[in-house]
This record gives C-alpha cells, structure tokens and sequence, in this order.
C-alpha cells in the first residue's frame, strides 16, 4: 500500500486546552488533569508515492506557525482495527471526521497544496483531526466518557483511544440509473409503510394522491420522484399545517364546545393583517424568499428569519452555521446583497444535571457553545454584523433548542427579477454537490427520537461561508448586470425544490450529469436532493451566460449550466441518457390533497382577548415592607442575574457587530458597552442623509404557555415598543412570524397555535404593522426512550423591521445625566402571569389577583408611541427603555447600571402592591429619561386628548451619587450600589 | 488634500470582507480607493503599477484555514510576489489591517525585526469591542505622522501579537529592533498603556502592540479597525455626549492619502 503520512502539530500556547478542561465538570469529571490538543492531518498519496520531504515542506510552509507550534511528520501505520493500540498511547484519544463530512480546512490545505506542485498523482486526499493527550489521574473509562460526551459529535465525527486511523472518501461504484419503487398495487398499510421506511413524511391522503397519479400513468414511480414529491409536499416547503382547514373547536364557554372552521392559518389571520393594513410601502409581503418594504427613493430592505432547530439539536455547530447561511441566500433570492443578521435562541438551562437528560440528547451546555460558535463563524465570515437577538432559557428547550437566524438585504427599490423564461438555462453558481445534507426537509418534519441523530445524520451540513461570500458578490453584480430572469436557493430538498419551483409555470429539463459533485458515487436521485450548502439557481438566457461566467471566475465561484427551462410544463430529470423524473408540473405543485386538522382549545384554557382588561385593579390596602421588604432588593438582583435576563455579552462579543460600518445602535450600550440596547439602529454606508432603520424582537415562551393568545399580543407589541425605544417610526414597521411549536396533528396543539395566530391579527392591525415574511417549525418535540414527549413550549418569535427617520435622534437605553427626570410612559397594566418574578419569588405574590392576568393589548400603544417619537424627534428625550421581563424595577436597574449613575424613584403612585409596581410585567409601557428643561415641553408631547388621564408619569430623578433607590409609600423598598446591579447583570 | 487623488488598491481575496468599510474611509480621506479582486489582476484587467498605495483589508480570506492570513499570505508569495516586493522596496504606503495585517506578517513583510506571528486571542474566542490605541512617538512611519489616540473596534479571534522567544525560558520579549518598528498600542481609556490588562489589550499581545511597521516605515499593520470609526455615530457613546467624541480613526487615513501623493 503506498504510504499515507501522519503530521502532528503542537501548540505552546494552553487556550484550546483549558476551555475543554473547564468543560470536563460537565460530564461529571472533577480529578485535576493536564491536557494538551494536537492538530493531526493525514495525507494519502496518490498513483505514486508521497515523500515525507514533501509533507515536512507543507508543514514549514503552509501550516505551522514558526512561533507558536511545533510539529513532526511520520508515516501512519495501518493497525489492525480495535487492536494494536500502544500502552503509552492509552490516555490519549483521537478525533477526525466521518468520511463526506464537509472539510474546509483539508480543502483548503489540498488546494494549496496543489499549488505548491503537489499534484493528484502523488497528494490524493488530505483529512485532519484532533488528539487530545490527557496526563494524570484518569483511567481508561472515564477518558471513553469524556471523549463520548465531550470531545465528539457521533453525528459528525468518530474517536479512537489511541491513534485513529485515518478513513477518506472514495468513490464508491457509479449509480447512474433511478431505481423504481413498487407502489401502484399497495393498500393503505403499505402505502404508510412505504413512507415511514423511506422517511417521506407524507401521510395517506397523499401518498394516495400520489399512487392515483403514478396509476394513471401506468407505471411505477422513480426513487427521485417519490424523493420529489416528498420533499416539494413537506411541510418544511409548503406549510400545509399553515393553510390546512381546520375545525377548531372551542370548549372555554361553560358548557359548551364551539366549532368553527379556519380555512387556512395563514391566509385568515397574518396575510390578512396585511392586506387589511395595507401599507403603500410593503413591496413584498408573503411571496417571495424574503420580504420586502420600501426604504427610500432608490433602495428597498429585505428581511427574513428562518429555523434550523432539528439540525442544532444534533449537530450545533453545523445546524446554526447552516442555518444562517441559509437565511442569507433567502435574500440573495430577492436579488439584495444582505447587509445584516440576527440571531434568537433557545436553551435547556446550562446547569441541568447531566443524569436527568432524556437519551440522545446532547448537553444544553454544549448545545448553547456549538450554536453560538456556529452563528459566529458563518456570519463573521460573510461580513456580515450580527446586530440583534435574544437568547432564552426554558427547559422546554432541552431536548429542542430553537435557532432562528435572520438576515437583513438592501437592494435597488423594485428590482427582483423572479420569472424564468422558456429557453433560459439553468445555472447552478456556487458549492459542489455531496452527499450532505439530503432529506433535510422532510427530518425537519418530524418529531425526533434517540435515533435521529444516528438516521439522520446525513442531513447535517457543515458551512462554508466563502463560497457564499463569493455567491453575494457574484449575485449583486449579476444583478446589476440585468444577467438573469430568476433567481432562487437550494435550501431544504435542494435541486429539486429549486428548480422544482422556478419551473412551476413553465417546465424544465436537467441533466444531473452536469453537475459538479465533491466526490464520485452519488446516486441520481441523492445528487438530485442533496441539500449541499452555498448554491444558488438562476435562469439565465443563453447569451448572458458567458457574462455571468465571468463574473464567476473574477469571485472565485464555480458555475455550471445543468439545463433549460422548457415551457413544455413537466419536471423532466434525466442523468446522461438515463430518465430520472417525469413529473407534470401540475401535479408537483397543485396534485396535493389538502391538510385538514382539528385543533381544540380545553375549557382551561384562558380567555385571550376576554381576560381581564387593564389589569389588576388593586382593591386592597397598600402593601410594602410585610410582603416583600428587604427581600424586593434580593429578588431584584436574583432578576438581573437570571439566564433569561442577564447580561449576553458572552455571545454578543463573539459576533462582529461593527464590519460594514452601518451599526449607529449597538446591542450593548452605555458607558461601559454593557447596557442591553432595545433595538440596533444601522445607517448603511452606501445611504446618503441620514435615514436609517431599526431591528428589533419579541418573544415569550414563558408568557405563551399561560396565554397563547398574550403571548402573541405581548410580542408584537415588544417588537414594535423596542423599535419605538431607540426612535425608530412606530408607523414605519414590518414584522415577519416565526413559530416554534409541536407537533399539530395533536389538537390542543394546534388550538393554541391558532390562538397564537389570533393574536397576531389582532396585533398587528392594532399597531398597522404588516407582516411582510414568516415560517413555520412544527414538530419540535423529541419522543424519550422512555416514551415521554418532551415538547417546547409554543414560541412565536416576531422580528421587526423599522424605519428611523433620523439617527442623529438616534436613543439608547442608558441614564444620561444627574438631574434628568425618568418618566414612566404608557398604560401600565400589571400582569403576572408568565412573569419571571412569580417565578423566582411565589410567596411575594400569593393571593395577588394579577397572578390570573395576561399582559393585554394596550388600546393607546399606538398614539402613545408615536407621540413620543415625535418628542424623540424633537430631541426631548435622552433615554428610552421598554419594561419587559422582570417589570419597572428591572427596566430602571438596567438604565441605571448602563449609565453607571444612580437613580432615586418613588413607585407609590402606580399601585397599592409593592410587588406589582415593582416587578409586574406590562405591555405597552417604557421609561424615559428627560432633561429638566424638557419637561415642560415632553408634557405637552405625551398629552393625548383620548387617553382619559395621563399617559407619562414622572418617578424620579437620575442622580450622581451611584446608589439606586426605589420608595414606595414613604418606606426604602430599595436601596443597592450601583455596582451590585452591574455585579448582578453581568456575572463578575 | 492633494490634487490628484491618488489611486489606492485594495485588495479583495476569496473571504475578504472589510473592503468597503476601508474604501470608504480612504474615500474620505482625499484617496481614490478601488476594490481589485485578485483574479482581475492575474488576469491583467487591472495593473498595480498604476496605483500609489496597497491596501489589504480586514476579513477572513480562505475562512482562515490553516491559521489567519496563511493562504493569502501564500498569494502574495505565489502570484503576487513581484507587486508585493516593489511597493515594500520602493518605498510605497502598504496597510493591512486585520486579515490583511496577518497576511503581511504571515508572508514574512511584517515581522517585527524578528519572527512574528498573530495567533488565537489569549481568551480563546473571537472578540468585538472597542480599544483605544496610541501611536508609537518613537516611530518615525509617514503613517503616524501627527497622530492622536484612535477610538475603534477590534473584530477577531487570532490578533495576538507574539515573536519568537528570545531568550531561553519565561515570556518572549521584544528585541530592540523590533520595539522601534511598533506602530501602535493598546491602551486604556485614558491613554495610560494597557500593560496586558483585559479586555484594554483584548488579546494579549506581547508589549500591547496593535500595529507595527517595517523597518522603513511604510508598510503598517495593524489588528484594530480605524476604517470602522470614521463617522462620530459610529462611536459606541455618540449618543452620550452633546459633542461629537473625538478618536476617530480618520486621520490614520489622512496621512496615508497624504504620504501616497508624495511618493
């Protein structure tokens, strides 16, 4: 055998180690040890032996840093598999990738290497991994666990203790014909057998409208076809669940069960908030890969969020890289070059007791690092800043961590070519095809187990975000160019949804000889689904093609024309001479039975809309210092360092917020940077004036668990109010829907998924903010070993987008200046339920009656805010911030720790309950910090002839000394140095 | 400001990401900045003999595979050998900052009067915030002529400036000939030296060093982005003070402009 070479690099420097020593208490090891990580690379020779003088030359040359490493070149040797592992060699364990897994580095480095002159003949592969030598007290076992549970990812990568042996991928024998799959003569069992054994996730009705078609065609179906329609009907691309019919049956009345039929979520509740608002300035809502409104004369903005929660839960990294790589082409698929990204997630809590994970899990902990780590490398590397986000722990999340990524486009006002014409070619610009990554649309779709990570682990992807970077650069000049007629990615069933549905209206014919693969082997229909990453389809007519090749070459981006849109009206699929599919495209896109669901709201379940308006109504005696006293400064700080509400400054600094310029608002601000913004407020550098706009969010698992229907309410109104917050234009914002939620064929699901939308509706035309672009992630619930379902709790992220007319009135959420006046804005209407503080501090509110409250819909919100953006605009205001989680004291310790001065308020004016005024949490409602010799004039500015009595109420004054002070009825409730707020917020 | 702008190259490498923040800055500055791919000067669609300056931007080129800077360091050896050695020996103004600062230090045009690298944040992570730099007064560079604190971001995971160990045991230290090339340095807020104090030195890096330049002074490298503090809103605490904040990054730019016209 001709020999493959090992090159093992040291590092002097400690960093890598300790951050996997310090994880080591994780898996339940505490002994000291010393680690130290190598880097290993493999490399295998080709026809003719590789030299070790040529991998030594790589090594000087290209890989090890002459200051930092050391390392040492050798031939590996084969060893007998499970066996012939050396004595000394015990406490050491090894990592590398399964073959196929994507490999930047190795990719890199052959490339280079080729360069260098090393070519195929005598450098065949490269691969790389890691060794991990453990010194001390450590046995055999517990080294195994750690590798187990800390070191690898068994979706990705295998160990060995010892030295692995290094696996490349080769091709394996060519497939190049589509296989048929027996179906015409199934009954119901085996049509249902059929689709779970493939994966398909189809259900009866359609597999069989699917059989009726292939019947009347006389033959049976292809694998790819079947793969097609799978892929085309799923959930994850066509949101049946979102324009099924539904009857809804409603049992809160006493006594009574109300059904009445939604026909379609989707249509009746968030396209028709838009459509009954009306917004002259939507230019896309619903339609296309992202939406879009109207920014000035000359440019328009996009805005999409998507998830990627199934492909996280096994593989972090990959699925949040993915994920916001994804996200980004959404918007390169309406020809914007993105210009920004935010990322919300949700976690197990990262203390969870590792004994108590449901099987097949992974660790909160190393969830919550992988994403993290995965949404910097891929937006960092595109450029692009990640400006805005939430991160949210519940323990719903556990078993379904929630990664929702979004991205931000700009681009010439009304350019978005989107219809391929017949004679166009269909170009694929960008990564190669693999075996990665196949199926996800359909694994996305369902419910998963201790096996999906294993089943599935072909649909996990690994980035790679220069070719998309490259991809970015290629589209917004082929754009300018005029070079093309239609655009779209290959996201989830890749080729197939791609092309599948550019050529709905006119038909097309390709050659999957044609395209570019990573390796040899792939079956037609795998090349035909795989769901590899960085690609883009466009129709282009024959004669831009040698244009947009240039293009190409110029950023570094493969092309290859794979064939023609037709106008014939069929999908039709071949591979060289071989028939792969033949669909009509009819059918593909309109052969789908319609969904139809129950969905049940129990009579437990609360009123929505009907819960008690405005609030509790204290009746009772005021209570101060016997309910809470002393302890309302302990609960106080037990808030500020809550997970939920704590400072995210350790995954804010790791995401590049300041490249390309534009970010005016910040996500951390204040004297020291450590203030938790409301909202980020960005300028791009290509806009002349001073018109910039505002990204924002709202979300409230906690909240949607009591109240589904307050939960959708409460963070539409947090999404507008925190625009609003930093001076954005209240009238001048788009949102976009992303619900998180179980599986809806179960009826209460799906009852309090409607709720959900209600409140959207009810929403959204409150404040005249459309939705513009939404998604659906159904399914996020994880069946144990044990039997157990372990669902999330229904979450609906609302992300906004807002105009802000001026940002040198840009606002920001720290206290300025000692003497300044601080404001309590809004219709403040207490509300426990869902509130962190009942959570951390029951017995302060036992009995209260707002324990039973949902925060509602405030009914002046919307004169409100936009008065006050006209003081804003004014220049009367110096600080905003919106009370949200933890209530009024949590909104001015934030202020106050963020402008490092201290803060002197008296709560007595706002309810009898000190618990209430202090830590009820309320809808509509911010502080505002104002000059003294504003007041006056910021009076005048708050003072609506329709609100029946005032809507701005002063609390007190910002002062020097840095003590934070909170009165209530002539007693001291609470009296903290400011730094213990900052020690609380931020954990030091 | 001269009256021929002078053309400025900056240039763009699969990966290359801050190139636009740093046009524009040199934009501002009086220059006449264009983004050249690398592949359009191979090509000869571009001549670099016909610019003043050589700007390598900030960004992750080749996704930072095999170490920051190393492949396009490898470029620069490879395809751009002749362009690169005529700017460094003719005495032209070259910048890199970040991505471009690890490329020049990697293909051995920075290295401090010794062998330098830029290796992993001693936090292990990559880190966004905001430094404060002061210029070295002993180097003489056209680049730091005149120059103030600088106010600006830093964006990375591997800006820790490091040279081979002098010396046999404990930390490295810097040889003479290397303090004299230092261009710039972390500071505290203040303007006293950060001394190796987090986050004020984000990385730790040895002696503080941000910047440096070589040993004729003009070739600069450096970790931060001034490029990216060239408006006062861009500045973390504008909405703090009544007055713009000063420790804008511009003036670095100015001077570059200023030393292109001339040579």
């Amino acid at each position: 055998m001709l020999p493959v070479f090992r090159l093992e690099v040291a590092s002097s420097l400690p960093m890598r180690a300790q951050g996997v020593l310090a994880q080591l208490p994780t898996v339940g090891f505490t002994r000291p040890v010393q680690l130290e990580i190598v880097d290993l690379y493999f490399f295998e020779s080709g026809d003719q032996p590789l030299t070790e003088e040529a991998v030594d030359a790589l090594a000087q040359s290209l890989i090890c840093d002459r200051v930092t490493e050391r390392y040492t070149v050798r031939r590996d040797e084969r060893k007998e598999a499970g066996g012939g592992v050396k004595a000394e060699e015990i406490m050491a364990v090894e990592v590398a990738l399964r073959p196929g897994v994507t490999d930047n580095v190795a990719g890199e480095l052959l490339r280079a290497a080729r360069r260098l002159g090393l070519e195929a003949d005598r450098l065949n592969a490269v691969a790389t991994g890691q060794r991990y030598v453990f010194r001390g007290d450590i046995e055999r076992d517990a080294l195994q666990k750690i590798a187990h549970s800390l070191l690898v990812n068994h979706t990705i990568q295998r160990y060995a203790l010892g030295e692995i042996t290094p696996e490349f991928v080769h091709a394996s024998p060519e497939t190049t014909a589509a296989e048929a799959i027996p179906l015409n003569a199934l009954d119901a069992d085996g049509l249902l057998a059929l689709s779970k054994a493939r994966r398909l996730s189809l259900d009866l009705a359609e597999m069989s409208a699917i059989q009726g078609y292939f019947r009347s065609l006389g033959r049976e179906p292809s694998d790819a076809e079947l793969e097609t329609l799978a892929q085309t009907w799923s959930e994850h691309c066509v949101h049946k669940t979102f324009k099924a019919l539904i009857d809804l049956t409603d049992r809160r009345a006493a006594g009574q069960a109300v059904t009445t039929q939604v026909d379609s979520l989707i249509n009746t509740y968030l396209r028709a908030a838009t459509e009954r608002i009306a917004a002259p300035w939507v230019r896309s809502a619903f339609v296309d890969n992202a939406g879009v409104i109207a920014f000035d004369e000359q440019f328009d903005l996009s805005f999409k969020v998507e998830t990627h929660n199934h492909p996280s839960a096994i593989e972090p990294f990959g699925g949040a890289n993915t994920g916001v790589g994804g996200v980004v082409r959404d918007v390169l698929g309406v020809s914007h070059r993105p210009i920004a990204n935010t990322d919300v997630l949700c976690f197990g809590f990262p203390d969870q007791n590792l004994a108590d994970l449901p099987a097949g899990v992974l660790h909160p902990a190393r969830i919550r690092a992988g994403v993290i780590a995965g949404v910097e490398d891929y937006g960092n590397k595109l450029g692009l800043p990640t400006v805005n986000g939430a991160i949210y722990y519940h323990n719903g999340y556990t078993a379904n961590p929630l990664v929702y990524c979004g991205t931000v486009g700009m681009g010439p006002r009304d350019r978005r070519p989107n219809t391929a014409l017949p004679g166009d070619r269909v170009i694929v610009i960008g990564g190669r095809t693999g075996r990665d990554g196949l199926r996800g649309a359909t694994f996305s779709s369902l419910t998963m187990d201790a096996q999906t990570g294993e089943v599935a682990g072909a649909s996990v992807q690994i980035g790679d975000p220069i070719t998309e970077k490259g991809v970015i650069e290629v589209v917004e000049r082929a754009r300018d160019q005029s070079l093309y007629h239609a655009i779209t990615d290959c996201g989830a069933g890749g080729l197939s949804s791609a092309v599948g549905e550019m050529s709905e209206k006119t038909g097309v014919r390709v050659d999957l000889a044609r395209v570019p693969l990573k390796y040899a082997g792939l079956a037609p229909w795998e090349i035909w689904l795989s769901e590899a990453q960085e690609r883009m389809v466009l129709a282009v007519a024959p004669e831009n093609v040698p244009a947009l090749q240039h293009i190409c070459d110029t950023y570094w981006v493969e092309l290859s024309d794979i064939g023609e849109f037709t106008g014939d009206g069929q999908l039709h699929v071949v591979y060289g001479t071989n028939e792969i599919v033949r669909l009509s495209e009819e059918f593909l896109h309109g052969g789908r039975p319609r969904l139809r669901l129950k969905a049940e709201i129990s009579a437990g379940a609360r009123r929505g809309a009907g819960a008690r308006r405005g609030g509790a109504t204290g009746e009772s005696q005021p209570q101060g210092d016997s309910a809470l006293g002393p302890g309302a400064a302990d609960l106080l700080l037990a808030l500020l360092a809550h997970p939920n509400l704590a400072s995210k400054a350790y995954a804010i600094r790791v995401y590049d917020h300041e490249v390309r310029g534009a970010t005016v608002v910040k996500p951390l601000v204040g004297v020291q940077a450590d203030g938790p913004g409301d909202a980020a407020v960005l300028k791009p550098l290509d806009v002349s004036g001073w018109q910039g706009f505002a990204l924002a969010n709202g979300i409230n698992p906690y909240l949607g668990e009591a109240d589904p229907y307050a939960m959708a309410v409460s963070v539409v109104d947090e999404a507008v109010r925190n625009a609003a917050a930093v001076g954005a234009d209240p009238s001048r914002v788009a949102i976009l829907d992303n619900f998180c939620w179980g599986d809806p064929r179960r009826p209460e699901i799906l009852g309090s998924l409607a709720q959900a939308c209600q409140g959207c509706y009810d929403a959204a035309v409150h404040y005249g903010a459309p939705f513009i672009s939404g998604k659906d992630s159904l399914n996020n619930e994880y069946l144990g070993t044990d039997g157990k379902r372990h669902a999330i709790p229904g979450s609906l992220l609302i992300s906004s987008i807002a105009i802000h007319p001026d940002v040198r009135r840009a606002v920001t959420m720290d206290l300025k200046a000692a003497g300044n006046w601080l404001y309590l804005v809004g219709e403040w209407q207490p509300a426990l339920a869902g509130s962190h503080a009942v959570q951390l501090a029951p017995a302060c509110f036992a009995g209260s009656p707002a324990l039973d409250c949902s925060p509602q819909l405030p009914q002046l919100a919307p004169q409100i805010y936009r008065a006050l953006h006209r003081a804003m605009q004014a220049g009367l205001v110096r600080a905003a911030h919106d009370l949200s989680e933890g209530g009024l004291a949590v909104a001015a310790a934030e202020m106050s720790l963020a402008g490092r001065l201290g803060l002197e308020l008296d709560l007595s004016a706002l309810h009898e309950d000190a618990c209430l005024a202090l830590f009820a949490e309320t809808n509509g409602c911010l502080l505002v910090e104002v000059e003294p010799q504003h007041t006056a004039a910021f009076d005048q500015a708050l003072r609506l002839e329709s609100a029946p009595a005032p809507v701005a109420m002063r609390l007190g004054q910002v002062t020097e000394h840095p003590e934070f002070r909170l009165a209530f009825h002539g007693q001291t409730l609470v009296q903290l140095p400011l730094a213990a707020l900052v020690a609380a917020f931020t954990h030091s | 400001m001269p009256p021929y702008p002078p053309r400025i190259l900056i240039l763009h490498a699969p990966g290359v990401n801050r190139d636009g923040d740093l046009a524009r800055a040199f934009e501002l500055a009086g220059g006449q900045p264009e983004i050249v791919p690398l592949s359009a000067l191979r090509r000869g669609e571009a001549d670099w003999r016909h610019y003043a300056m050589l700007a390598l931007p900030g960004g992750f080129s080749y996704g930072d595979a095999l170490g920051a800077g190393r492949l396009w360091a490898l470029d620069l050896q490879t395809w751009f050998a002749e362009a690169l050695n005529d700017y460094v020996q003719t005495g032209k103004p070259v910048i890199g900052i970040c991505n471009g600062f690890q490329a020049l230090v990697k293909a051995g045009v920075l290295s401090a009067g010794a062998g330098a690298t830029l290796t992993f944040n001693a936090s292990g992570h990559f880190e966004c915030r905001w430094v404060t730099l002061t210029p070295a007064a002993e180097n003489p560079s056209p680049w730091l002529t005149g120059l103030g604190a600088i106010l600006c971001p830093v964006a990375h995971g591997e800006g820790r400036f490091l040279v081979t160990q002098q010396g046999t045991e404990g930390d490295p230290v810097l040889a003479p000939a290397a303090s004299a090339q230092v261009a710039l340095r972390y500071a505290r807020p203040d303007g006293t030296p950060a001394e190796g104090a987090y986050p004020f030195n984000p990385n730790a890096s040895l002696a503080d060093i941000a910047g440096v330049t070589n040993a004729r002074g003009n070739v600069l490298g450096m970790m931060p982005h001034p490029e990216d503090h060239i408006y006062f809103y861009q500045h973390p605490a504008w909405t703090r003070q009544q007055d713009a904040p000063g420790g804008l990054g511009l003036p670095l730019f100015v001077n570059g402009v200023h030393f292109a016209s001339q040579v």
